[in-house]
């Protein structure tokens, strides 16, 4: 049988030693009533039977769409170096790295990855990686709520409205408020906020740049919020971050994001890689595992899990989160990643994003019916208000083999004309083009009688 | 090559294998190296920028390191090498299921229609997807005999999350005001995390001497205040919890629901399904009993499975087909206890967990349980005389010794672990599960042949005589790995958690 070495004759001399006649025998632990008493309806086929199926499967999905959608997942190149060595059979198939002596390769690649990310956010500490930005942002707002001992989380409605409906599930459980706070402009308001944060606030959390896009002012919210004693929460796009000021500057106090930009495919929504980065006093109440440098008994570098007694495995109803699994193949795509970059790569995919997201908002704006959607500045995503619904557009232009964006009347009421589009440094200008002469025609189309 | 020339190189060998020793890629960059190639920008710097508000642009570049491909390569390569992985040796972890991750679920996963597709892309470009996400959870279904399944936990902590949600969203919908949820003293660490985790608070039970829920146990304790019971079958000591259905009518009886951790279904399928025996609520890890790679932690994949009357509760979106076939995401779900992912799951491990499915087929899935079995059976068998075996009888996939003996002539169950590593073996899970002093659980999965099961055996059987002749061969072990015993606490006290120049 397929995997699996032991031959009927094996089988044999195996049951024999342990002194069971059959099979049967040995699953007498299970109750006769309790068993299954019959095959499992699940045909099998072989691997190159299998990989038709595969094909005709993946023949299904229209494929190679031209992608100006975002909305936190993007597509930005990925160097073939990436592929290669995340696909290594050490890093692939190795476990969880808790015996130290022979998880070296790992455990040092996520000690860098969370350098990378202190230097990114300009944060002290980060940990090995969380499930998605939305689980990163969940468990932020639960350890703001631990730390500050209250119960009512903030949450602009310029985040992600993903973000924020796996923040509410996360805490429907814990007798935690959490106060959506409109957006002005589809930006968050600080006057707004101001009204909803008072010393029973744990945290405010905002996302830099927004969902729509849109910079945000972080620095008159964090005052708000430390005035308070609260803790300042901001959700960042790591590619945008590359030319933004840090929120550790901008007064952050946890950095949660989403990686997948960092060397990971969509793959329609997953793997994705979570992110986690917080200022040195909240390490401990930190959620994940983090890995620390140390040195061996021979005085030798070395790396280790640690502050596990914060994790389930050992504090168990005590721990701060009861993550187990992460996304550590992920971070090591992003580590990978983000050493091929380096310090001028990763900045010229930034600033090639926002020129193509400049060159893809003015040549949209100047078809007749589509504009801004708000006054804002951007650096790749922007919102754009269209002359027809957004979903019809998204529904036609697919069609046409162009992604055009997302539609945002799928989260906020009465936005159904707000279309949400963004550009990596992927898209060309015979892109642009295509995308262009789509919404014109479709825009025409419409103006028609 | 004369004498002196071979000394020399193994002393160059050693030289440039010290150097390495933890050299960060920092270390080893130097400003005006590039590791990539992208097109020019068509502006300037300062045009693009001009865009972003002053106060809000970043002045320096973020200090990552600059290297070229080739130096990139060389670094990670010379990591990946200190790694143990199942494609070099043995990985007995108990409840962990190291298996063998078959390279045609790498293929299938890597599909350009399914890593290239956007997840906001309208359901009708993901058909293909969206397909087999609906077969699968068919699979998953018949294996489990739970109906309705959800394949959107990205991991078995999340899946026991949203599991213990919907537990708690249906008993709020009854009004009955439940905070407790029963957890048997062999419990992952996990089931008591998730629990707190939801606003429940675990009511710990022991296990008999059998190794086994008594069902008295779980009648002493089951009021109306208990929303279930969190269960691993067989449990962490390998055993099969035969009063499963009993356990279960109690339960049911004052109102509760039963939780299957699935962290050990690699010894079920198609032998015993939860659904029929009681189990209202389980997570399966497609990283354990599907063979997705570990991934060095992750990402795995934690679908969860639940009887018909639960459906309503599972996280939004839900996947349906309407009349005509078509297959689309259904967010208007007003009893859902609601999104916990950003889109659907780790699409890529269903993938693969489709691909290892399929291969096996329903006679191999029950072919490979029943191989798990034997194995560990067998392998028990073969060692138990040297080591001290708590609980008698067949095991299920996995076992549990304990050190006990050994620890009494100054050797721990720690140094055992260690002084495996030495044989290129991989260490059981130790320490684990609590009940058992000096603990190890395991789990030698049924992708390991005899010849393996063999050695393994006799490596234990050498550790067990070194124990008693020369202990300090085993205290001081590891003596063959790229590094020797870490400094732990040293490492939380230092805290060194980020490279600074």
């Amino acid at each position: 049988m397929v995997y699996m070495p032991i031959t009927d004759d094996d089988r044999r001399k195996m049951l024999k030693i342990t002194g069971i006649r059959d099979i049967e025998r040995l699953l007498s632990g299970i109750p006769e009533d309790l068993r299954l008493d019959r095959e499992l309806d699940i045909e099998a086929l072989s691997e190159m039977e299998l990989l038709r199926e595969i094909d005709s499967l993946a023949a299904k999905n229209t494929s190679e769409l031209v992608c100006f959608a975002g909305g936190g997942v993007y597509d930005h190149f990925i160097p073939a170096a990436v592929g290669t060595i995340i696909s290594r059979p050490e890093f692939l198939t190795a476990y969880t790295p808790y015996q130290p002596e022979v998880a070296q390769g790992t455990l040092q690649v996520i000690y860098e990855f969370q350098t990378h990310i202190c230097r990114l956010t300009g944060m002290d500490v980060a940990n090995a990686s969380m499930y998605d930005g939305a689980s990163a942002a969940a468990e932020a707002a639960v350890l703001a709520c631990r730390v500050t001992r209250r119960n009512r989380v903030v949450v602009s409605e310029a985040i992600s409205p993903l973000y924020r409906e796996v923040i509410k599930t996360y805490l429907s459980g814990l007798d935690v408020k959490l106060v959506s706070v409109p957006a002005t402009d589809g930006l968050s308001d600080p006057d707004r906020i101001a009204r909803s944060v008072d010393d029973t606030a744990a945290c405010v959390i905002l996302g830099q740049p927004n969902f729509f896009g849109l910079l945000e002012e972080l620095e008159p919210v964090a005052e708000l919020i430390h005035k308070v004693s609260g803790k300042m929460i901001v959700a960042i796009d790591p590619i945008a971050q590359a030319i933004l000021k840090t929120p550790a500057e901008l007064g952050a106090d946890i950095v949660v994001g989403e990686g997948q930009s960092l060397g990971i495919p969509m793959a329609f929504g997953g793997p994705l890689l979570g992110f986690f980065a917080a200022r040195k006093e909240l390490v401990r109440s930190m959620p994940g595992r983090i890995v620390a440098r140390t040195t061996d008994n021979d005085g030798r570098t070395g790396f280790v899990l640690t502050l596990q007694t914060r994790e389930q495995h050992i504090r168990r109803e005590k721990a701060t989160s009861n993550i187990c699994t992460n996304h550590a193949l992920c971070a090591t795509a992003a580590a990978v990643y983000m050493t091929l970059m380096g310090k001028t790569g990763l900045r010229r995919a930034a600033l090639l994003s926002a020129e193509r997201a400049r060159q893809t908002a003015r040549q949209v704006f100047e078809l007749d019916g589509f504009e801004p959607y708000f006054p804002g500045e951007y650096v790749r995503e922007f919102a754009v208000r269209t002359p027809l619904p957004a979903e019809e557009i998204v529904l036609s232009m697919v069609e046409r083999g162009v992604l055009p964006g997302i539609d945002a009347g799928r989260w906020y009421d009465g936005m159904d004309d707000c279309l949400i589009m963004a550009a990596t440094e992927k898209r060309t200008a015979e892109d642009v083009a295509r995308l262009v002469d789509g919404l014109k025609e479709l825009s025409q189309n419409h103006a028609l009688p | 090559m004369t004498s002196s020339g071979i000394a020399n190189r193994q002393e160059t060998e050693q030289e440039s294998s010290t150097m390495d020793e933890g050299t960060l890629i920092y270390e080893k960059s130097v400003v005006g190296r590039r590791g990539y190639t992208l097109p020019e920008t068509g502006g300037t710097e300062t045009e693009i920028l001009s865009g972003i508000p002053e106060n809000l642009r970043r002045d320096a570049a973020a200090n990552l390191p600059e290297v070229t491909e080739g130096e990139a390569m060389r670094h990670f390569i010379g990591l990946s090498v200190k790694n143990h992985h199942i494609d070099k040796g043995f990985y007995p972890l108990g409840s962990c299921t190291m298996k063998y991750n078959p390279r045609l679920n790498e293929a299938a996963a890597s599909h350009p229609s399914f890593t290239g597709h956007h997840p906001l892309a309208p359901d009708t470009t993901a058909q293909g997807a969206l397909r087999l996400m609906y077969t699968l959870s068919g699979y998953l279904s018949e294996i489990s005999g739970l109906p309705s399944v959800s394949l959107q936990p990205v991991a078995g902590a999340q899946g026991e999350l949203a599991g213990l949600m919907i537990m708690r969203t249906y008993h709020k919908a009854k009004g009955a005001a439940c905070t407790r949820i029963i957890i048997p003293d062999s419990a992952h660490g996990t089931n008591p995390a998730s629990v707190r985790s939801v606003g429940f608070t675990p009511l710990q039970i022991k296990s008999n001497e059998q190794g086994v829920v008594a069902p008295e146990a779980v009648e002493a304790v089951m009021d109306d205040q208990v929303a279930g019971m969190m269960l691993t079958n067989p449990n962490t000591l390998g055993i099969f919890e035969t009063h499963v259905a009993e356990i279960a009518r109690i339960v049911h009886s004052r109102g509760g629901l039963m939780y299957l951790d699935g962290a050990n279904l690699n010894a079920n399928m198609g032998i015993f399904r939860p659904g029929d025996v009681g189990f209202d609520i389980m997570h399966f890890n497609l990283h354990k009993t599907f063979s997705t790679p570990h991934g060095g932690g992750g990402p795995g994949g934690g679908a969860l499975g639940v009887r018909a009357e639960l459906d309503r509760f599972l996280p939004t979106p839900v996947l349906e087909e309407d009349s005509h076939g078509e297959l689309f995401f259904n967010y208007r779900r007003p009893d859902s206890i609601g999104r916990m992912h950003s889109f659907y799951g780790n699409f890529s491990n269903m993938v693969r967990a489709y691909a290892y499915i399929r291969t096996l087929g329903g006679r191999g899935l029950r072919r490979a349980s029943e191989t798990a079995v034997l194995n560990a059976n067998y392998l028990k068998e073969l060692i138990r005389k040297d080591y001290d075996l708590p609980y008698e009888g067949h095991c299920m996939h996995e076992f549990v010794i304990s050190g006990s003996r050994q620890k009494k002539l100054g050797v721990k169950t720690l140094d055992i672990s260690k002084r495996l590593l030495d044989f290129g073996i991989h260490p059981p899970t130790n320490y684990f599960p609590l009940i058992v002093p000096e603990a190890l659980m395991i789990e030698p999965t049924e992708t390991e042949s005899k010849e393996t099961l063999d050695h393994f055996a006799a490596v234990m059987k050498q550790i067990a005589r070194e124990a008693r002749e020369d202990s300090e061969k085993v205290t001081s072990a590891p003596h063959e790995t790229p590094v020797g015993r870490l400094d732990e606490v040293g490492a939380a006290r230092g805290l060194d958690v980020c490279y600074r120049d």
